[in-house]
């Protein structure tokens, strides 16, 4: 709470400065000059949540029903927990992967001039790095439907395939939508691994390839050398941060109360 | 399939041999006719159904191998890349910019780990004791706290970095040190610490409480004698969690704690014998940990096969301490079911 207090009592100020409605719709972050709008930071964030969500969201779920309902005991054990670890690997574990692997990767695939630190990449160590969260969560939401929906499906005549996709999965949609929207907080919220690959130029990209900042990379980026005003735009940015992270909390709770009910 | 559908047909043949015999037989043929065709289609939709099913099954196994093989591939590339670089040099006791010794920033990160822990483990389990013991179930207060708890996990470690840089850094003028990033971290790893030790006193039988109030043992007693032994284990697996957050930690690191690659002098040698040998400065000197480090080193890029080391170092280390923890709370979850 104290921590809320203190953001928005320095960040407002600078806010209302700049106004809040151009700081968060201007196109231009050109502190040198007195121009703070953060859209581009906005817009890379949420290109690369979404990206994120299209790399790491599919195979997720595909592997918690997977763990859920096809494996054996045993593969459950030894692949579940091996997950769960890797959901411990620091962030700039990622980050440096992503740079000596996916960095040349697509600087060799798509255009040499660009260098390959693109939204592209930052999207693909994303999705990986939000895989265990959503696998986990949705596994969960899965071995929470009752049993005798599978039993039911199948006495009717439907296959074990159609069973789980028709019948469970549809079931566990809400835990699995809360699975998603746990991995969209970590996607946005995460900073080091993104800004080692990402490019960081303050500008609306235009293409997977080119690339971006996000929010976080924003601050820390800039936040060594800012001051007065400049420092106060950085804070700003971390609130516009917090207000979306909030959203997702809100929405997470919704979705599980969704699933109590 | 075929001679099923028409085998009803038949029937109404033989039956209806009256004067309307041959309205019914051209109907019936009618009627067969429609079943052939509804016979014809049922196969093809089984045959449909049964491809579904294989490609769905093809999905679920291709994606549960990808997911395998993709963080497969990222612990042996950094291992296997890793490890043969680690030397006796990287564990120099001093930084140089020829040698990139990952030394300082090991002790770095155990000096901030325990700090940190000092602050958090204390205050955190202060608290949930607060919420689990003293307020009646079901109250509006604790409801409030947790869900703010529950908030305070989901921000950003930036965040709670620009937090620090502010409050400690520039607020309280400790400047980049060991001090403002332990509190940084402290507040960070706060809510960790109070949900598990809030969930492992939850799963305290209410038996132990009353048993315990029935010998005449009051309230703190309980506590303290009966209530936080048997939960020991539950909330040494969340400290060990935290440890394992702190470890791998760098966003919020970077601009609390700093980055200099110097172990704190908290023994002043050269004033052997005077009162002045404790260095109590040494709290409030620049600090680069682990992560920072290999993030620096990422970054600088030119020492790489040294930074594929470290993270290899970096990487087994917070492996190692998840491993432990979700062991510890294996164990817990076994002693339960017995």
């Amino acid at each position: 709470m104290l921590i809320c207090a203190f953001l928005l009592i320095n960040g407002i100020p600078a806010l209302a400065e700049i106004g809040p409605l151009n700081f968060i719709s201007a196109k231009n972050w050109r502190p040198s000059n007195d121009e703070f709008g953060i859209l581009p930071m906005i817009l890379a964030s949420l290109y690369v949540t979404a990206g994120a969500i299209a790399v790491g969201v599919p195979p997720g779920i595909l592997t918690a029903i997977f763990l859920s309902r096809f494996a054996s005991q045993r593969i459950v054990r030894i692949f579940l927990p091996a997950i769960e670890l890797l959901a411990g690997i620091p962030s700039v574990v990622y980050g440096f992967f992503g740079l000596v692997i996916i960095v040349p990767i697509i600087r060799e695939n798509f255009s040499a001039s660009r260098g390959g630190f693109s939204i592209l990449a930052a999207s693909i160590i994303l999705g990986v790095m939000i895989l265990p969260t959503i696998i986990t969560v949705s596994k969960a939401a899965l071995d929470a439907v009752p049993e005798h929906y599978y039993e039911g499906s199948l006495a009717l005549g439907a296959s074990h395939e159609r069973s789980v996709f028709r019948v469970m999965t549809p079931a566990a949609s809400s835990g699995i939508m809360a699975s998603i929207v746990l991995g969209v907080g970590r996607a946005i919220g995460e900073t080091m691994a993104v800004v080692m690959i990402i490019g960081n130029q303050a500008r609306i990209p235009k293409s997977l390839i080119d690339g971006a900042r996000t929010m976080t990379g924003n601050i820390v980026l800039e936040m060594g050398y800012a001051a007065d005003l400049h420092r106060g735009a950085l804070i700003a940015t971390a609130v516009v941060l917090f207000v979306f992270i909030l959203i997702i909390n809100i929405v997470f709770n919704l979705l599980k109360r969704g699933s109590r009910a | 399939m075929t001679s099923r559908t028409q085998s009803p047909a038949d029937h109404t043949d033989h039956v209806d041999k009256t004067a309307s015999a041959q309205l019914q037989a051209a109907r019936s043929t009618e009627r067969a006719g429609e079943m052939q065709k509804a016979g014809e289609r049922l196969p093809s939709a089984r045959n449909a159904a049964k491809v579904t099913a294989v490609i769905l099954r093809g999905l679920v196994y291709a994606a549960a191998a990808s997911t395998a093989a993709a963080l497969l591939f990222i612990v042996t590339y950094i291992l296997v890349k890793g490890i043969p670089n680690i030397t006796p040099d990287l564990f120099a006791w001093n930084y140089s910019s020829t040698n990139v010794s990952l030394m300082p920033a090991l002790v770095n990160t155990v000096l901030m780990v325990g700090l940190s822990l000092l602050l958090a483990v204390p205050l955190g389990i202060g608290a949930a004791i607060y919420l689990v013991e003293y307020t009646g179930r079901g109250n509006k207060l604790v409801a409030f706290i947790r869900l703010a708890a529950e908030t305070l996990t989901g921000i950003p470690s930036i965040v709670y970095g620009l937090f620090g840089l502010l409050f400690f850094v520039v607020a309280l003028g400790w400047g980049f040190s060991l001090m403002s990033g332990a509190f940084t971290l402290a507040i960070m790893i706060l809510p960790i610490i109070m949900r598990t030790t809030e969930e492992a006193l939850q799963a305290v039988p209410d038996s132990y409480r009353e048993g315990s109030y029935g010998l005449g043992a009051g309230r703190l007693r309980t506590v303290f004698k009966i209530l936080l032994p048997s939960a020991a284990p539950g909330i040494l697996a969340g400290v060990i969690l935290s440890i394992g957050r702190i470890v791998g930690e760098s966003a919020a690191l970077i601009y609390t704690a700093g980055t200099v690659t110097k172990v704190p002098q908290f023994l002043d040698l050269s004033a052997a014998g005077t009162s002045q040998v404790l260095n109590p400065d040494a709290f409030f000197r620049s600090t680069r940990t682990l992560s920072v480090h290999m993030y620096v080193l990422a970054s600088e890029g030119l020492h790489i096969d040294k930074t594929y080391a470290t993270a290899a170092v970096l990487m087994v280390l917070v492996l190692a301490i998840n491993l432990f923890a979700s062991c510890l709370a294996k164990r817990i979850t076994q002693g339960q079911e017995k």
